[in-house]
């Protein structure tokens, strides 16, 4: 669950508040959609989320941490609970598709044989079979978002987020990345997921909870799956 | 931490070694080049050094006794003498021995009138250190039954001017090499590790904890480190000896002695695998520290 309440913040030496006064919840198993134009704070939101950036006031709670307040030591229990995706990827270059899966799953301690049976399965759950051999430079940019993807559940999270996905993808692996977010959404366990997108036609694709942002502040937060907000 | 997890975080620091191959052979390399002229330099210190003790050992005080003084009454002095704490050995020389010596070192027909009466006994005596002649003459004279004492204070004085420059010309030239090299190698290490800094972003993000992201640097800085530090060890070794046989061998050979490299080597080695291990972890413990902080 991720709760906002009355969460401001401004970043070291800035004199406008990033996150003004923001509150929504997200409760587990949600799929929702974060939307706002460039600068509005939706990149702010994820860094609150995963403790990146502290928020300055208010009440802000992920997975049951309170972020306000937690030690800056506790942060990596933190981000085991979620799975992030990023537009540019973000894979270890100098490991191959299945090191760079597997590698999450050594941060939390796995077994050497637990990693051996998960990582296959994900890999497979994400299209990327027969892909474990070959470096990031080897794989389209749709497979790379796919092992970003595998990367963020591999481990299960309770949250998982995904911050402009398709941004580097043509609109069909776009659709085809939702749908599987979609799917990770129905079947790993209930995977909480947050989408921050600009994708009007994408979100409006999908029947899911819309929250959109402006100047660190919900403007609209509706269930009716339809991207209501224009983007200025 | 669990032993699979150590396992697998050696592998990875290992294998960042070949995978970084251009980085690690810069490290390595640098390593290499500070410790020799560290070294180097050192090394020509102590060999100085040697240089100066042997000088300095050879360096005498002549104590004369009095004229008065039968060669027995002379040779009780002796107790005497050795109380003395600057006095290392002193070796007593009765007047007929002095006029043999003098009579090899010079014409026998020039002594052949000359009774061995007319020259005092004497005390040939080895200080421990020469700084302190003057102190040690005036503490000879005030024996009674010493009639006086010679001691070469200028070259005394020299030796301990020589040796002080030497010392703190050393100090300063070893202070500033090593300042230097830790620069250098401070900034080959965050060279080094500016290039990874996007992968200790995203190990941070996907929740790995300091320590998970930290120790394989430590352990490719621990193998570049005492990679680094063997190797220096062994073109030194090369080095020194190729210098100090060109010397031996030389004219300068009969003139001055060179340390052999055997007598200063577990020293050396001690020496630069440690301060190779030192800068191999530190290094890149530091160089990642201001990474972590995401």
């Amino acid at each position: 669950m991720v709760l906002f309440e009355n969460v401001s913040m401004t970043y070291p030496g800035g004199d406008l508040r990033a996150i003004d006064d923001m509150t929504f919840a997200i409760e587990d198993g949600e799929f929702v959609f974060l939307v706002g134009p460039s600068g509005s704070g939706k990149t702010s939101v994820i860094k609150l989320i995963t403790g990146e950036v502290m928020a300055e006031s208010g009440t802000l709670n992920v997975n049951g941490y309170d972020m306000r307040h937690i030690r800056r030591r506790k942060l990596p229990q933190v981000r085991r609970t979620i799975g992030v995706i990023f537009q540019d990827f973000r894979l270890i270059e100098d490991m191959t598709v299945y090191d760079n899966v597997a590698f999450a799953m050594h941060i939390v301690g796995a077994s050497n044989r637990q990693i051996r049976q998960r990582v296959p399965y994900v890999l497979d759950l994400v299209g990327l079979s027969g892909r474990e051999r070959r470096y990031p430079r080897e794989v389209s940019g749709g497979e790379k978002q796919r092992v970003a993807v595998a990367r963020a559940i591999v481990n299960s999270p309770r949250l998982l987020i995904a911050d402009e996905p398709t941004g580097n993808l043509d609109p069909a692996l776009s659709l085809e990345l939702m749908l599987l977010m979609d799917r990770i959404n129905d079947n790993e366990s209930g995977t909480t997921v947050l989408v921050v997108t600009h994708e009007k036609e994408l979100v409006n694709s999908f029947s899911k909870r819309v929250i959109a942002i402006e100047d660190g502040q919900v403007i609209s937060d509706g269930m009716d799956g339809y991207y209501s907000y224009e983007i200025q | 931490m669990r032993s699979s997890k150590i396992g697998y975080l050696t592998k990875e620091g290992f294998k960042s070694i070949l995978t970084h191959g251009f980085m690690s052979f810069a490290s390595v390399t640098i390593i290499v080049a500070c410790l020799v002229i560290m070294g180097s330099f050192s090394l020509i210190a102590v060999n100085i050094g040697g240089l100066l003790d042997d000088v300095e050992s050879q360096t005498e005080v002549v104590a004369y006794v009095e004229e008065t003084f039968t060669e027995e009454q002379a040779r009780a002095l002796q107790p005497e003498i050795e109380y003395i704490a600057n006095v290392q050995s002193c070796e007593f020389v009765p007047r007929q021995q002095a006029m043999e010596e003098y009579a090899s070192m010079f014409d026998d027909q020039l002594f052949q009138d000359v009774g061995a009466e007319i020259l005092r006994d004497r005390y040939v005596i080895h200080l421990a250190d020469i700084s302190l002649t003057g102190q040690t003459q005036a503490e000879l004279e005030n024996i009674i039954g010493v009639a006086w004492v010679r001691a070469d204070l200028q070259v005394a004085d020299a030796l301990v001017s020589v040796r002080n420059v030497l010392s703190g010309v050393s100090l300063i030239l070893i202070v500033v090499l090593v300042l230097v090299s830790v620069f250098i190698m401070a900034n080959t290490v965050k060279l080094a590790t500016l290039s990874r800094r996007d992968e200790i972003a995203i190990m941070k993000m996907v929740g790995a904890s300091n320590w998970f992201i930290r120790f394989p640097f430590v352990v490719e800085g621990l193998v570049l480190g005492l990679l680094g530090g063997a190797m220096a060890f062994i073109l030194e070794w090369g080095i020194y000896d190729v210098v100090a046989n060109r010397i031996m061998n030389g004219f300068m050979g009969n003139l001055i002695s060179v340390i052999p490299f055997a007598n200063v080597s577990a020293v050396v080695m001690l020496i630069y695998m440690g301060v190779g291990l030192a800068v191999g972890v530190f290094g890149s413990s530091i160089a990642i520290r201001n990474y972590l902080e995401v």
